[in-house]
C-alpha cells in the first residue's frame, strides 16, 4: 500500500516539508518579530567576529608574520563559529524540541538539522559580510584562490554538521556528554588553528594539533586566502575520514536515540 | 486498515525493566472504531503514542495503512512565544496543508478573539485546549487518536468538539482511550480492556463494561508517569 510503504521522493518531500515548519518556527521563537529580527543571525556572528578582530588586532596576535592580522582573526573565527556554534544548539535541541516529536513526520535528526543549518547559515553569512565589507574599505585582502577558500569552508561545516550530530544525539543517552562538550568547546577553540597556523609551533606540538580534525579546514582555508605568503600543513584525506566516521556515527545515534525516546 | 502486531514495550526502571504493555493484536479497518478501557497507570497513553508513531515499540509491528492522527489535543507542542496563528502555520507546515483555508475555522473554534494573533504565553488552559483541539481538527485524518484525559473542559466545549468529531466526521475510524466506561458506552462499538499488560477483547461493549467494572474492586495498579 502506498501510505505504508513511501518511495523515496515521497519520503524528501516530507523531509523537505519538515525541515522548513521547523525552521521557520525556531527563527521566530528565537529571534522574535521585533527590532532586528532574523537580521540577528547573522549580526550576533558578526558582532563576536568584529570583537575578537580589535583584541587580536590590538594584541599583534599574528607573531609579526606577512599575514594582515584583520584577515586571520577573520577567517580564523569564522571557522570556529561555524563548527563550534552548531554544535552548541544542537546539544540541547532534542530535549527542547521533544513535544514536537509527537508529530510521526518530526523526527529527532530534523529537529538537529534544522539548528545546525541555521547556525551554519548565519555564520557563512556573517563570514562573507564581514569580508565583502573589509576587502571594500581595503583592511583586508581579496582571496588568492577562491575556490579553495569554499572548499575549505565546505569541510569546516561538514565538520561542524558531523560534531554537533554526535554530540546532539550523544544527549540523549547521557547528561554528562552536555556537561563535557562546554568546557571541550573551550579548551577546543585555542586549539582549532583559528589563533596561530601550524608553521609557527614546534614540530611535535604541530603533530598534536594535526590530530584535531577542524585544524586542517582552517590550514585549507587560510591558504586559500593567503596563498603564497603561508605555509600550510593539511591532510584533506584525514579529515575527510574522521568527518565520515563522525557523520555516520552521528546518524547511527541519532537512529537510536530516536528509539529510545520516552514521553 | 491499522494493524497492530505483537506489540510490547518495556520501560527501563531503577528497578530492571518493566513491560507496560505485553503482545497486543488489533485491527481497525477504515471507518470503524475502538474504544480502550483501562485503569490509571494500566499503559492507555502509552498505546496512544505508540499508534501515533510518537514512540516505538519494544518488539512487534505497527502497520499504518491509513492517516493516523496525532494524540488528539494534545497541547505540549506548542510554542509559547509563536502566536495561535503561527501554531497553525506551523501544524500544516508539517503535514503539507495550506493553512489559509483553516484561519476562519480555527479562528472561529477556537474563540480566541484578539488572542489568535497575541503569543500562547498569555493564553488559559481553556484557550490553550481549543487551540489545540481545533488544530487536530484543523488536518485530515482517517483515524484519531482520543486520549480522554487530554480534553478537557466545559460542557459546552465538549458539545462542540463532540459535533466536531462524532459528527462532522462519523464516517472516519478512531480510537479512544479513557478510564470512564461510560464514555466508552456512549461513542464506541467496539471495547477492549486494558488490563496488567494485556489488552483483553470482549465481543460486547457491555461485557468489556462488566469485566472492566469487575477489575475496579482488586487492588489499583501502580502510576504510570
Amino acid at each position: 500500500m502506498a501510505l505504508t510503504q513511501p518511495s523515496l521522493l515521497r519520503s524528501l518531500a516530507v523531509q523537505r516539508r519538515v525541515l522548513h515548519a521547523l525552521m521557520m518556527r525556531e527563527i521566530i521563537t528565537r529571534f522574535g518579530r521585533d527590532n532586528l529580527g532574523v537580521l540577528w543571525l547573522i549580526a550576533e556572528p558578526m558582532l563576536f567576529t568584529l570583537g575578537v578582530t580589535m583584541l587580536w588586532t590590538t594584541a599583534g596576535l599574528h607573531h609579526g608574520s606577512p599575514i594582515p592580522i584583520v584577515a586571520f582573526a577573520i577567517t580564523g573565527y569564522s571557522s570556529v563559529l561555524l563548527w563550534r556554534n552548531s554544535t552548541s544548539r544542537a546539544n540541547s535541541s532534542i530535549a527542547q524540541n521533544k513535544a514536537l516529536l509527537y508529530h510521526r513526520n518530526v523526527q529527532v535528526i530534523d529537529v538537529m538539522l534544522t539548528r545546525i543549518v541555521i547556525e551554519a547559515s548565519g555564520a557563512t553569512a556573517s563570514f562573507i559580510v564581514l569580508s565583502l565589507l573589509f576587502i571594500y574599505i581595503g583592511w583586508m585582502p581579496a582571496p588568492y584562490n577562491l575556490l579553495e577558500v569554499l572548499f575549505g569552508w565546505f569541510m569546516l561545516a561538514w565538520f561542524g554538521t558531523s560534531l554537533a550530530l554526535l554530540i546532539g544525539a550523544a544527549t540523549t543517552f547521557s547528561e554528562i556528554v552536555d556537561r563535557l562538550w562546554h568546557p571541550a568547546s573551550y579548551l577546543l577553540f585555542p586549539l582549532s588553528g583559528a589563533a596561530f597556523m601550524v608553521e609557527w609551533l614546534p614540530t611535535n606540538m604541530q603533530k598534536v594539533v594535526l590530530l584535531l580534525p577542524m585544524v586542517h579546514g582552517t590550514e585549507i582555508l587560510r591558504e586559500g586566502y593567503f596563498g603564497q605568503l603561508v605555509k600550510t600543513h593539511y591532510d584533506v584525506g584525514y579529515m575527510a575520514t574522521c568527518c565520515l566516521v563522525m557523520s555516520l556515527s552521528g546518524l547511527y545515534l541519532a537512529r537510536q536515540a530516536s528509539r529510545r525516546l520516552e514521553f | 486498515m491499522l494493524a497492530i502486531e505483537h506489540v510490547s514495550k518495556v520501560y527501563p526502571t531503577r528497578q530492571g525493566p518493566r513491560e507496560v504493555l505485553r503482545d497486543i493484536n488489533f485491527r481497525l479497518a477504515r471507518g470503524e472504531n475502538l474504544g480502550i478501557l483501562g485503569r490509571n497507570g494500566a499503559g492507555k497513553s502509552t498505546m496512544i503514542r505508540l499508534i501515533s508513531g510518537a514512540e516505538h515499540p519494544t518488539s512487534g509491528r505497527i502497520v499504518r495503512g491509513m492517516r493516523v492522527s496525532w494524540p488528539l489535543a494534545f497541547g505540549g507542542a506548542f510554542q509559547v512565544h509563536l502566536t495561535g496563528l503561527d501554531n497553525l502555520k506551523f501544524v500544516c507546515r508539517v503535514y503539507g496543508v495550506d493553512y489559509r483555508p483553516l484561519v476562519h475555522f480555527v479562528e472561529e473554534f477556537t474563540e480566541l478573539g484578539i488572542y489568535f494573533r497575541e503569543p500562547v504565553l498569555h493564553y488559559s488552559n481553556g484557550m490553550l485546549t481549543r487551540l489545540a483541539f481545533a488544530l487536530s481538527m484543523a488536518i485530515e485524518f482517517d483515524c484519531f487518536l482520543i486520549d480522554e484525559a487530554m480534553v478537557v473542559g466545559d460542557v459546552r466545549f465538549h458539545e462542540r468538539c463532540h459535533i466536531e468529531l462524532f459528527h462532522k466526521r462519523k464516517d472516519r475510524s478512531f480510537i479512544l482511550v479513557t478510564h470512564d466506561a461510560n464514555v466508552i458506552k456512549l461513542y464506541c462499538k467496539n471495547a477492549c480492556v486494558l488490563h496488567e499488560g494485556r489488552l483483553l477483547p470482549f465481543p460486547s461493549v457491555e461485557a468489556a463494561y462488566d469485566f472492566y467494572q469487575s477489575t475496579m474492586s482488586t487492588r489499583a495498579e501502580p502510576v504510570e508517569s
